[in-house]
């Protein structure tokens, strides 16, 4: 018995991602979105970073569908849940979240990281470094055996990756061949030989390397923190996990908080000039002069308070956390429309003088229907092109925001606590390197991937840059 | 001056372009040769590779072209064969080019001495003091007054004819054997174009360089080249000696291309048109390239490539001409004349008494306030249209001629209130425009429209030429039912002469002279009255703009319409209209009849900008009166008589007050002091 639990977060990423899936559905019968999208899909680079970028959006999807499980109770009186609100991802990896040690050890350690006064099985004490107690657990002399046992898990699971890889890829060969009316064989040959019109070899190959590192991590983390743990003993690897959604909300919902006063007012100071366009001029011209971390800590501190002051609004720390992170991303929404806006304005004040929008104007086209039908659609490749770009310049930002202490909720897991706490780790002798190495590893993918996948939109879009 | 040998010897010519997998052949086998001291005119429509030749002879090509075979001799040098670094000495130093858009050829952030130095440096040595005495000369030569101040000058304070002299001196400057002109004049206005193509004559008189003009202007081939070569799809068609090829041209083609040009003699008949568009670059098929456009064409054109065929003076690319030599092609040729003088004769009179009138506008002012300072105050005005008045009957064209500049697309979008007037009335079918509320106006908007000069520009690229031509209907005629729309839709099309089916494309699968086929038919859509034409054809080729000056004729007819014709080009108002007003500076100058106006010009503006017209037709020819400088700001216009600082006729009187408008014969006005007295 579980109950769900919708935050507010939770329903925000879940409406982003029907529009996403509405405006895909929008776009395919739209030759001027289609055709760009179309070739983003043909890009090898587009279909890597896609596939990666996937991955993420996988994992970020699982840890928002959020529950509280039932405690057991008493049979005959009410169920009672547990005021703990966890995620389908927290419940995957339960053995990595319950699985905790004492404190630091390192990646794959089966001692901890420092030393302790341990007791001798022969009575008597020394200090040495104790056996952690889930790391290697299962080994009875981890000195000797240690290696060979990681080496035959990853191995098997390597075995299990390119089984499972070479079914998808049987899967969807059969889909093409299927579609294109071939045989299984022909179509296998075509995207071996990368004659499909989509890259569907690069997608695989991309795919391959995943399961090849994610199987492997997956079967070790059951008896190996593979990532070691951080102070209290928590696993590195799941935490993570875990701020990958943090990172991709930070990144989308901004954006979706932004988009709205970007479009609507760049479209309005462009199209209506005169005052309109001096009062939006003034209003970005101000907003950009004040420095952005002060506009974001005061907005934030603000926030703070408030929340503090009214506890009773928030039934869980889920609940409070996520609040604090949906502010979050208000505020930084609403500090960063004056880029896209000023681009929307010049963009508008171009197209408002075409022949075009003179003839509809001529027609006696109220302005909203002008707007909408003349405008919007012509600006278009400019919003998704900054949406695609702002994403990983918005990912890093929480990092800095989380490190200045600003950012999200200190309980709730994410890059830049990671970062912030690492601070003090990496002051220690002998150094705490991993959960740095972590958080770098897992945002430096992201950001880079989507770095990749923002200039392949950037390309197709940009009438410019066409040849 | 060795007069047999060619300075210029280009043959086979074949220069390819990779385009999308596809390799697309641009120029296919030209070949043509070149003397000292000659102009050869190498004429086309657009996409007929003629740049691209020029390009090829440099060296110049963009990235994916390439020359795939065929040799360019310069003086018994194989320029295709040298090596980079001597053909940067052949640039400049040898072959010179001028290219069409002035703007864009000069650097913005260098002053014109030092550009012209960069050249003198490179290609003569000259450096120091006596490249700048140099500039100085140069920029003497091209007639740029007041050569040492303008040395160091940046090109924004130049105006659009200066630079293109500075670009000529640029040119000069390398003393070139050879000057090739790829449109030089085509961004220019008629006096200027004027004053540009005599200095280029004259220099080339004094100089006694070899000049490939390329140009789509046959009034300018007319009156600077030698020789002529008319290409189509990379192919040269023909090739004569100038008198002979404007006295009877052979080819099919170019025959076309001279029945398609407007002009009194052919006023009251359909123009002849070529039929489709100009072919892309690279869509060769067997046979002639131009079986599919030809009236003429039999089945072996469309199987068999048809054969060079010399003649006395050049020669021809066509079956036909074969069994034309000897005489059939010139009568062809006299014919078109003959035809054209009995039509002109039977002209009916256009001083038939005129209905009432539809439109009338006056003292129409749109003044442009120009702000300065923190609080924005105007601190003057740009006088874009200052006080002009115009009647226009229904089932009439009114043409409105003048330079860029002279504020006649401003007074179109005015009269349609798309730009709001400052002051006057617009009294439209009885209602003042001019001072409607914006719901009162939006339901007059159906009885006029406006059709543009850009086809490009003119269609929104995101929707379907159904949902641009159904807009109108959509915003003005709300009670009409979807399928009433999309059955009216059709008929439309139909009208325009498109095909049903384009209902359903986006504009960019049309050509430009099928885009600006649907802007008639959006405007259409509403039943409009009156149509304002901004320029429709002057982003057409001439084959193209005949089409679309017959469709328009034919609406009028079919439909009552009156139409503002907005132009630059005389020979279209020749054509078409029936009255014409003159415009300089905002103002109009002279307005009658187009008949008495054209063949009696009055005001000194007007006879100039009449005899700057380049034409094809030597015994039409007059004497260019020159005018010297610019059209001025108008932010700050002349006193007295704006047009007195290039006026030949200027008197005392004139810079005292701006003359009033008077009547000189029937309904034709003019504005100077020169007919005060009487």
């Amino acid at each position: 018995m579980i109950q769900p639990v919708i935050l507010w977060t939770d329903a925000l990423i879940f409406l982003l991602l029907a529009a996403t899936v509405a405006f895909f559905l929008y776009a395919r019968r739209q030759p001027h979105l289609r055709d760009p999208l179309r070739r983003v899909a043909r890009s090898r680079v587009g279909m890597a970073s896609m596939v990666v970028l996937a991955a993420y959006v996988a994992i970020g999807l699982l840890d928002s569908l959020h529950f509280r499980p039932a405690l057991p109770g008493k049979p005959g009186a009410g169920v009672q849940y547990a005021v703990e609100t966890l995620s389908v991802l927290d419940w995957l990896a339960a053995p990595l979240r319950e699985q905790v040690e004492k404190t630091y050890s390192a990646p794959l350690a089966t001692h901890a990281y420092a030393k302790e006064v341990v007791e001798l099985p022969g009575g008597g004490e020394a200090r040495d470094f104790p056996r952690l107690k889930y790391g290697g657990a299962q080994l009875a002399d981890p000195a000797a055996d240690k290696w060979p046992d990681i080496t035959t898990r990853a191995f098997k699971a390597e075995a299990m990756a390119l089984a499972g890889w070479f079914l998808a890829a049987v899967g969807l060969c059969a889909w093409l061949a299927q579609r294109g009316g071939e045989g299984l064989s022909a179509a296998w040959r075509d995207v071996w030989r990368g004659k499909t019109p989509i890259p569907w070899r690069t997608g695989l190959l991309t795919w391959g390397a995943l399961l090849l590192l994610a199987f492997p991590a997956v079967a070790l983390s059951t008896h190996y923190h593979i990532l070691g743990t951080d102070k209290v003993g928590q696993d590195v690897f799941f935490q993570t996990l875990k701020s990958v959604r943090t990172g991709l909300v930070i990144g989308t919902l901004t954006t979706l908080v932004m988009l709205p006063f970007a479009v609507l007012l760049g479209i309005m100071a462009g199209y209506f000039r005169g005052w309109v366009d001096d009062v939006i001029q003034y209003l970005y011209t101000t907003l950009n002069s004040i420095p952005g971390v002060l506009l974001i800590a005061a907005a934030v501190l603000m926030m703070q308070v408030w929340m503090e002051s009214n506890p009773d609004l928030f039934d869980t720390v889920a609940a409070r956390a996520d609040a604090r992170l949906f502010f979050l991303c208000a505020i930084l929404g609403v500090t960063s429309w004056t880029g896209l806006c000023r681009l929307l304005r010049g963009e508008t004040l171009k197209l408002r003088e075409l022949d075009y929008i003179q003839a509809a104007q001529a027609f006696g086209v109220s302005h909203g229907r002008i707007i909408l039908r003349h405008i919007l659609p012509n600006l278009m490749h400019i919003v998704l092109i900054t949406v695609v770009m702002d994403f990983s310049g918005l990912v890093l930002a929480e990092a800095v925001l989380s490190y200045v202490g600003v950012g999200v909720d200190p309980t709730m897991q994410s890059w830049g606590n990671m970062i912030n706490s690492a601070r003090l780790e990496m002051a220690r002798e002998p150094m705490v390197w991993w959960t740095l190495a972590a958080a770098f590893l897992f945002m430096f993918v992201l950001v880079l991937f989507a770095n990749l996948f923002a200039d392949t939109v950037r390309d197709a879009f940009d009438p410019r840059a066409r040849r | 001056m060795t007069g047999d040998k060619p300075l210029l010897l280009v043959e086979d010519l074949r220069t390819h372009f990779a385009a999308e997998g596809r390799t697309v052949c641009a120029v296919d086998g030209v070949s043509f040769s070149l003397r000292r001291g000659e102009t050869f005119a190498l004429v086309g429509e657009s996409g007929c590779g003629k740049s691209i030749t020029a390009l090829s002879i440099l060296r110049l090509l963009p990235e994916a072209g390439r020359v795939a075979g065929g040799s360019v001799q310069l003086d018994g040098t194989d320029l295709l064969a040298l090596p980079e670094t001597a053909m940067r000495d052949v640039r400049g130093r040898r072959i010179a080019m001028i290219f069409q858009e002035p703007q864009s050829s000069l650097n913005p952030v260098m002053t014109v001495g030092r550009q012209i130095g960069e050249v003198l440096a490179r290609h003569r040595g000259v450096a120091g003091a006596a490249r700048r005495q140099r500039a100085v000369e140069l920029l003497a030569a091209v007639g740029i007054p007041d050569p040492e101040r303008r040395v160091d000058e940046y090109p924004f304070q130049l105006s659009g004819g200066m630079k293109q002299r500075v670009m000529i001196a640029m040119a000069l400057a390398g003393e070139p054997d050879l000057l090739i002109a790829d449109e030089p004049t085509t961004a220019l206005d008629v006096t200027i174009q004027a004053q540009v193509l005599e200095l280029m004559r004259e220099l080339q008189q004094r100089t006694g360089m070899a000049m490939l003009l390329i140009t789509h202007d046959l009034g300018v081939v007319a009156e600077n080249a030698d020789r002529v070569a008319v290409m189509y799809a990379g192919e040269i068609v023909e090739t004569a000696a100038a008198g002979e090829f404007f006295a009877a041209p052979r080819h099919p083609y170019s025959r076309k291309l001279f029945a398609s040009l407007p002009g009194t003699a052919k006023r009251g008949q359909p123009l002849a048109t070529i039929p489709g568009s100009v072919p892309p670059l690279g869509s060769a098929a067997a046979g002639c390239r131009f079986a599919n456009r030809c009236d003429r064409a039999e089945a072996r054109c469309r199987i068999e490539t048809p054969p060079w065929v010399e003649t006395a003076t050049g020669g021809a690319r066509c079956h036909l001409v074969l069994e034309d030599e000897g005489g059939k092609g010139k009568d062809e040729g006299g014919r078109m004349k003959d035809e054209g003088k009995t039509a002109a004769g039977d002209q009916p009179s256009s001083f038939s008494p005129q209905p009432s009138a539809l439109l009338e506008v006056s003292g129409l002012k749109v003044w442009f306030p120009v702000r300065k300072g923190l609080f924005k105050r105007a601190v003057g005005h740009v006088k874009a249209v200052d006080g002009v008045s115009l009647t226009l009957a229904a089932g009439r064209t009114l043409a409105l001629v003048g330079e860029s500049g002279c504020g006649k697309t401003t007074a179109g979008k005015a009269i349609l209130r798309l730009i709001e007037p400052s002051g006057g009335k617009v009294v439209f079918a009885g209602a003042d425009l001019a001072s409607l509320e914006r719901e009162a106006l939006r339901r007059q908007r159906a009885a006029m429209q406006i059709v543009f000069q850009d086809p490009y520009a003119s269609l929104n690229p995101r929707m379907r030429v159904a949902e641009i031509v159904e807009e109108g209907m959509a915003a003005l005629l709300p009670t009409m039912e979807a399928t009433a729309r999309r059955e009216r839709t059709a008929a439309l099309l139909e009208q325009v002469g498109l095909p049903a089916e384009a209902a359903l494309r986006y504009p960019h699968e049309f050509s430009g002279g099928q885009r600006q086929r649907i802007a008639i038919a959006r405007a259409l859509a509403v039943n409009p009255r009156l149509i304002v034409c901004d320029e429709p054809t002057s982003a057409l080729d001439v084959s193209v703009q005949a089409q679309i000056l017959n469709l328009l004729k034919g609406l009028q007819e079919e439909l009552g319409l009156a139409y503002l014709f907005i132009t630059h080009n005389l020979a279209v108002v020749e054509y078409l209209a029936h009255e014409v007003a003159v415009m300089y500076l905002g103002r109009i100058v002279e307005q009658g009849p187009t008949e008495a106006v054209l063949a009696n010009p009055l005001h000194p503006y007007t006879r100039a900008l009449l005899s700057a017209v380049p034409t094809v037709d030597a015994a039409r020819r007059r004497e260019v009166l020159k005018l010297p400088g610019d059209l001025p700001s108008p932010l700050a216009p002349p006193d007295g008589c704006h047009f007195r600082p290039r006026c030949p006729q200027a008197r005392a009187e004139c810079a005292a007050s701006y003359p009033a408008a008077r009547r000189r014969g029937v309904d034709h006005w003019v504005s100077c002091h020169l007919y005060d007295e009487g």
